[in-house]
């Protein structure tokens, strides 16, 4: 167990929280579920990068498809040093970068701008095209939500990154099963959920989504001139376990009975919340 | 005008290693020498528009130069919100490049028109909308297209369309073209259209009306300009074009028009709705009341 990553995982999702709470709301749930994930690929050994230098052109890349979680990949990123970590408090504010959905050219270290789902998978196709024709030895991570996969997009990318046998392609789906509305095989079932990605051509692992050393361990799986697909079960609102499993936390904030779990269960503090709210550019 | 588009690309990706020509399973003889010369550059991602768009945009995103080409009516339908997102609300450096434009497709029906995509598309903020009129100035837009830094939709007909330019001219994004000089009236179009409504100054002229023929191959951003002298100098403008009257070049130039605050003579010739019935362009074109007959008699109820 790397438990100085379990505490970076949990200092992401009380970071996550702190943004919510200076702006009033944010898709807690998937912020939550895709926190270990971020945070293994991050300081977990996984990825290349250099916060110093955003634009450096050999780096990896993490397209976060699912942009609702944007308070999740904000948090990593100003963990990792592309941005100063107070200036975490200005999310969703006017005069801040940090909006509900990430934008590239705004934020440093965000290298799309997503929001509308079933976009991220073929932009991530591209830049891994782009990298193989390039001889770059860069690895691109895409991260879906698996409501997301109703999406008819995500399976014109699907059959795309096999038949170009993009082998520095790795997309993660934050499997938790749940979708803004209710559980995904209530709405439209996904179910055999691997079988479908192996039938596409995928090279899939399935894992544990919250064991660091399972995601790592799965992060750098390859297969020569095949792209992998990791299928990261996990928990929409994991670490709060008010939250866990439950549909309503797609987008909520708690009430005065709910905080105080909360607080307790992320280690924040009275302290914490009373900060002021400074955009600071 | 695809064959002019296809041998200025072509050249362009031999001499640059970082144009890319990204098709949607169309064209399969045109493309050999794509195949056989261009390598990795030339790439068929099959029938996904969509899926096309966003790894243009992820290309780009690496520096890439993606001319991204397939029917104009499925990038601007299917694909729009790819086109919006990936590639305008990013402003990556990708050319959206749709063929058919207007009811060129006659005998497929509305299904391949691209009638609606010009007022769909000038409305998208950093996309900057060419429509080219003849086989050179396919070349010329082409290349414009590659040398301007940002998004570029390019709108190409078919390969019937004949040759407009007598000489050489110099081609400008954003710069229209006096094709025809008149004072009388100005006629204004874009596209294989132009040919018409050369065709009907002709006719025009031969009843002694002087019709002032402009070229606005730049839908976005629009020569306004252009559109001021000919408020001022002839006092009566028309818009022909095989778009839908909503939205479209039309619409674009009655903007201009009604801003100008001169209370001038104007008129849209456009689609009123789906195109209707089949056949040749020419028929098809007549049919649905955007051919030259509409136009000269659109003129001449005002003489």
């Amino acid at each position: 167990m790397d438990y100085e990553l379990m505490e970076t995982c949990k200092e992401i999702r009380k970071e996550i929280f702190m943004q919510a709470y200076h702006a009033g709301g944010a898709h807690l749930g998937a912020s939550f579920s895709v926190a270990d994930i971020l945070g293994t690929l991050y300081f977990g050994g996984v990825l290349n990068y250099r916060p110093e230098d955003p634009g450096w052109k050999e780096r990896d890349k993490v397209i976060l498809s699912k942009g609702h979680a944007g308070a999740a990949l904000y948090a990593v990123l100003a963990i990792a040093g592309y941005f100063d970590r107070a200036h975490l408090k200005t999310f969703c504010q006017i005069g801040s970068n940090l909006g509900g959905h990430p934008k590239i050219n705004e934020i440093p270290g965000v290298e799309a701008s997503t929001g509308a789902l079933g976009h991220g998978l073929s932009f991530a196709i591209g830049i891994a095209y782009a990298n193989r024709m390039d001889h770059r030895d860069s690895h691109v991570y895409a991260i879906l939500g698996d409501g997301e996969c109703q999406e008819g997009s995500v399976w014109e990318g699907a059959l795309s990154a096999p038949a170009l046998k993009l082998d520095n392609l790795t997309v993660i789906v934050d499997h938790n099963k749940l979708q803004a509305m209710d559980c995904l095989e209530h709405i439209v079932p996904m179910q055999p959920f691997s079988n479908k990605w192996k039938a596409f051509g995928w090279n899939v692992v399935e894992i544990d989504g919250h064991n660091c050393s399972e995601i790592k361990e799965a992060l750098l799986t390859r297969k020569p001139e095949i792209p992998t697909l990791v299928i990261a079960n996990t928990i929409k609102g994991k670490g709060v376990s008010f939250m866990e499993h439950a549909p309503i936390w797609h987008y909520r904030m708690p009430n005065e009975q709910e905080l105080p779990v909360l607080m307790e269960e992320l280690g924040i503090t009275e302290q914490d919340l009373k900060e002021e709210s400074v955009v600071r550019q | 005008m695809r064959t002019a588009y296809l041998d200025t690309l072509y050249d362009l990706a031999k001499k640059d290693k970082n144009v890319y020509a990204l098709i949607s399973d169309n064209g399969a003889i045109v493309y050999d020498k794509y195949r056989k010369d261009l390598g990795e550059q030339y790439l068929n991602l099959g029938i996904s528009e969509a899926n096309m768009l966003g790894m243009a945009a992820g290309m780009a995103s690496c520096g890439k130069i993606p001319f991204a080409y397939t029917i104009g009516a499925f990038l601007a339908y299917r694909a729009f919100e790819f086109l919006r997102n990936d590639i305008c609300l990013q402003n990556q450096n990708v050319k959206v490049v749709g063929t058919g434009a207007g009811e060129v497709y006659s005998a497929l029906g509305p299904t391949h028109h691209a009638t609606e995509d010009l007022g769909g598309l000038r409305s998208l903020p950093n996309l900057t909308v060419l429509c080219p009129a003849s086989p050179m100035e396919v070349k010329k837009a082409t290349m414009a297209a590659y040398e301007h830094q940002g998004p570029v939709y390019l709108r190409l007909g078919t390969n019937k369309e004949t040759e407009l330019y007598a000489n050489d001219y110099p081609f400008r994004i954003g710069k229209g073209v006096t094709l025809r000089e008149g004072k009388d009236v100005a006629l204004i179009g874009t596209g294989s259209m132009l040919k018409d409504i050369l065709d009907a100054a002709k006719r025009l002229q031969e009843k002694g009306i002087q019709a002032r023929v402009i070229n606005l191959h730049t839908i976005k951003p629009l020569d306004r300009e252009i559109i001021f002298q000919a408020i001022e100098e002839t006092g009566k403008i028309i818009v022909a074009e095989d778009h839908n009257i909503i939205g479209g070049l039309g619409s674009a130039v009655a903007e201009v028009v009604a801003e100008s605050g001169e209370g001038i003579k104007f008129k849209r010739i456009g689609l009123k709705g789906f195109s209707k019935g089949y056949g040749t362009y020419e028929q098809v074109k007549e049919a649905n009341g955007v051919g030259i007959k509409e136009i000269c008699s659109q003129v001449e109820r005002w003489f």
